[in-house]
C-alpha cells in the first residue's frame, strides 16, 4: 500500500496536467480564498452590527445549528441542478460556480455565530465605562467592541477556511474543482496509490492550514499582544499601568 | 431532457394505450423537484436508503461515544493527556471526509466499516470534549458527599457523576448525531452513504426530484435524530423535571 502511494507520488504524471496536484491544488487554493473573503464580507459586518445592537441572538445561534444539519453534498447538488447551473452540470464551470456558492453559504455559519457570541461576550461594565467616558456609537464598536470580540471573531474565521478547505472536496462528487477529483478519479481507476496519496495531500494540508491559522490568530489577537508586550515591558523593568 | 423520455412515452403510449402528450406530463418526465410518482414508484429504495442511513448513524454515534468515554476519563485521571487527548481528536476533525474515508480505505474496504470508522472518528472530537466537561462540571462538594457516604470509585461514576454530568453528554450527542448525519452522505463514495447514495446516483442522470427528495428527508432526519435525544435526556433525567416543576 505505502508502496503504491510513493510510486504515485513518484509518478511524473501526478505532477502535469489538468489532473496533477498543482492544477488541483491551485483551483483548491483559490476556491477556499475566495469562499471564505466572501463569506466574510457577507458575514462579518451584519454579525458585528447584530451583536452590537444586541438583536437576533437566537437567529445567530441557529444559522449555526442549521448549518451543522445540512448535508454538504446535498446543497451543492442542489444548487449544480437549479439555479446556478442546469445544461452543462459536468462542465468545470457551472460546477466550480456551484461549489462557490455552496462554499460560501458553508462559510457563513462559523464567521456569524462566533462574531456575534464575541460582541456579546464583551463585558458590559467595560462597555457601560466606554460610554461614560463620551464615547460615541462608533468609537465604541471600533475601538472596544471588536477589539475584546476579536478572538473568537478571528476562532470563527479558522473555522471557516478549515470547513471551507473540507467542503472543497465534495465538490469533486459532482465534477467540480478541486484536489478531490484526484481522489474521486483513483476511485474510478481502482487506483489505490492514487486514492490514498490524493487523501494524503489534502489531509496534511488541511492539517497544516489549522496550525497556521492558530499561529496567525495568536499574532493577530490583540489581547493576546497586549499581554504579551506588558509582561515583557514588566520583565525589562519598566512597569506598566496593570499589575 | 432524460434521453429515456421518448422510450418511456412509446412504451406508457403503446401498453396503456394513452395519447403521447398526456404521459409527457408525468413529473418524472418533465424531471419536476417535487414529484409523487416518485415517491411512490421509488418508496423500497428511498426506505432502504434512510434504514441505512440510520444505523450507519446510529452505530457511529455509539462507537464514538464508547471510545470517548474512556479517553474523557483517561484525561480526567491524568492531567497531562487533557490537551493532547482534545488536541488529537480536534486534528482528525480537520481532515475532510473524503479525504478520511479514502485514508481508511485500503484498511476496510469497499464496507460500512469505512464509514463507520471515519464518522465515530469524527464524532470523538464533540463526545470527548463535552464527557470532560460534563464529568468537572459536578459540584465538589457532591462528590464529597458520596465520598461521605462510602461510595467507592466505580459506583460514584456511575450513580453519582456520570447521571450528573448526562445533560452535557447528551448535548454534545445530539451535536454530533446531527452532523453525523450530514456527514454520512459522504459515505456514498464507498457504497454506504444511505441517502448519500440517492444523491451520487442522481449527479449523473441529474434526476432532480431524487436530489430533493434525499436533501430534504437529510434534514428531517437530523431533526428527528435530535428530538429524540432531547426526548432521552428528558427520560433519563427526571429529576431535572421535577425541579423545574417544584
Amino acid at each position: 500500500m505505502l508502496q503504491s502511494v510513493l510510486d504515485w507520488l513518484a509518478d511524473p504524471a501526478t505532477w502535469q496536467g489538468e489532473n496533477g496536484i498543482p492544477n488541483r491544488l491551485l483551483e483548491h487554493g483559490l476556491l477556499t480564498v475566495t469562499a471564505t473573503l466572501a463569506a466574510a464580507a457577507l458575514g462579518l459586518p451584519l454579525a458585528v452590527w447584530l451583536g452590537h445592537k444586541g438583536r437576533g441572538g437566537t437567529l445567530a445561534i441557529n444559522i449555526s445549528n442549521v448549518g451543522r444539519a445540512v448535508p454538504t453534498f446535498a446543497v451543492l447538488l442542489l444548487l449544480a441542478l437549479g439555479p446556478v447551473g442546469t445544461e452543462y452540470f459536468g462542465a468545470y464551470g457551472r460546477a466550480g460556480l456551484s461549489t462557490l456558492v455552496a462554499l460560501v453559504l458553508f462559510a457563513l455559519p462559523p464567521i456569524i455565530t462566533n462574531t456575534y457570541v464575541g460582541m456579546q461576550g464583551v463585558d458590559r461594565d467595560t462597555v457601560e465605562a466606554a460610554r461614560g467616558m463620551g464615547m460615541t456609537s462608533t468609537q465604541l464598536l471600533r475601538s472596544v467592541e471588536v477589539p475584546l470580540a476579536l478572538p473568537l471573531i478571528l476562532t470563527g474565521l479558522r473555522l471557516a477556511i478549515v470547513q471551507v478547505w473540507a467542503t472543497a472536496t465534495i465538490a469533486a462528487l459532482v465534477a467540480g474543482p478541486g484536489l478531490g477529483r484526484i481522489v474521486t478519479l483513483g476511485f474510478v481507476r481502482q487506483d489505490t496509490g492514487q486514492v490514498v496519496g490524493g487523501a494524503l495531500v489534502i489531509a496534511v494540508i488541511a492539517l497544516l492550514l489549522e496550525v497556521g491559522m492558530v499561529a496567525l490568530q495568536r499574532v493577530l489577537d490583540p489581547v493576546a499582544r497586549a499581554r504579551r508586550t506588558t509582561a515583557a515591558a514588566a520583565a525589562l523593568g519598566s512597569v506598566g499601568s496593570r499589575p | 431532457m432524460a434521453p429515456s423520455s421518448s422510450v418511456l412515452t412509446f412504451v406508457h403510449g403503446t401498453l396503456a394505450g394513452t395519447d403521447a402528450p398526456a404521459v409527457a406530463d408525468n413529473c418524472l418526465v418533465r424531471n419536476d423537484w417535487v414529484c409523487g410518482e416518485y415517491l411512490r414508484s421509488r418508496a423500497p429504495q428511498i426506505t432502504d436508503a434512510l434504514v441505512q442511513h440510520i444505523w450507519i448513524t446510529v452505530v457511529s454515534v455509539l462507537l464514538g461515544l464508547l471510545v470517548a468515554f474512556p479517553l474523557a476519563l483517561l484525561a480526567r485521571r491524568y492531567r497531562r493527556l487533557e490537551g493532547f487527548v482534545v488536541g488529537a481528536t480536534t486534528a482528525i476533525y480537520t481532515i475532510p471526509s473524503l479525504a478520511l474515508f479514502a485514508l481508511l480505505l485500503p484498511f476496510t474496504g469497499l464496507t460500512a466499516t469505512t464509514v463507520i470508522l471515519g464518522l465515530a472518528l469524527y464524532s470523538l472530537t464533540i463526545l470527548v470534549r463535552n464527557v470532560i466537561e460534563g464529568l468537572k462540571g459536578v459540584p465538589e462538594d457532591v462528590r464529597e458527599s458520596a465520598l461521605g457516604m462510602g461510595y467507592g470509585r466505580r459506583r460514584m461514576l456511575l450513580a453519582v457523576e456520570v447521571p450528573l454530568a448526562l445533560p452535557t453528554i447528551i448535548a454534545g450527542v445530539r451535536v454530533a448525531a446531527v452532523s453525523t448525519v450530514a456527514l454520512t452522505t459522504v459515505g456514498a463514495i464507498v457504497g454506504y452513504g444511505g441517502l448519500g447514495n440517492l444523491l451520487l446516483e442522481a449527479v449523473d442522470s441529474r434526476f432532480k426530484a431524487q436530489v430533493l427528495t434525499a436533501a430534504v428527508l437529510c434534514v428531517a432526519l437530523a431533526v428527528a435524530f435530535d428530538l429524540v435525544l432531547v426526548g432521552v435526556q428528558r427520560v433519563l433525567t427526571p429529576w431535572a423535571r421535577t425541579r423545574r416543576a417544584g
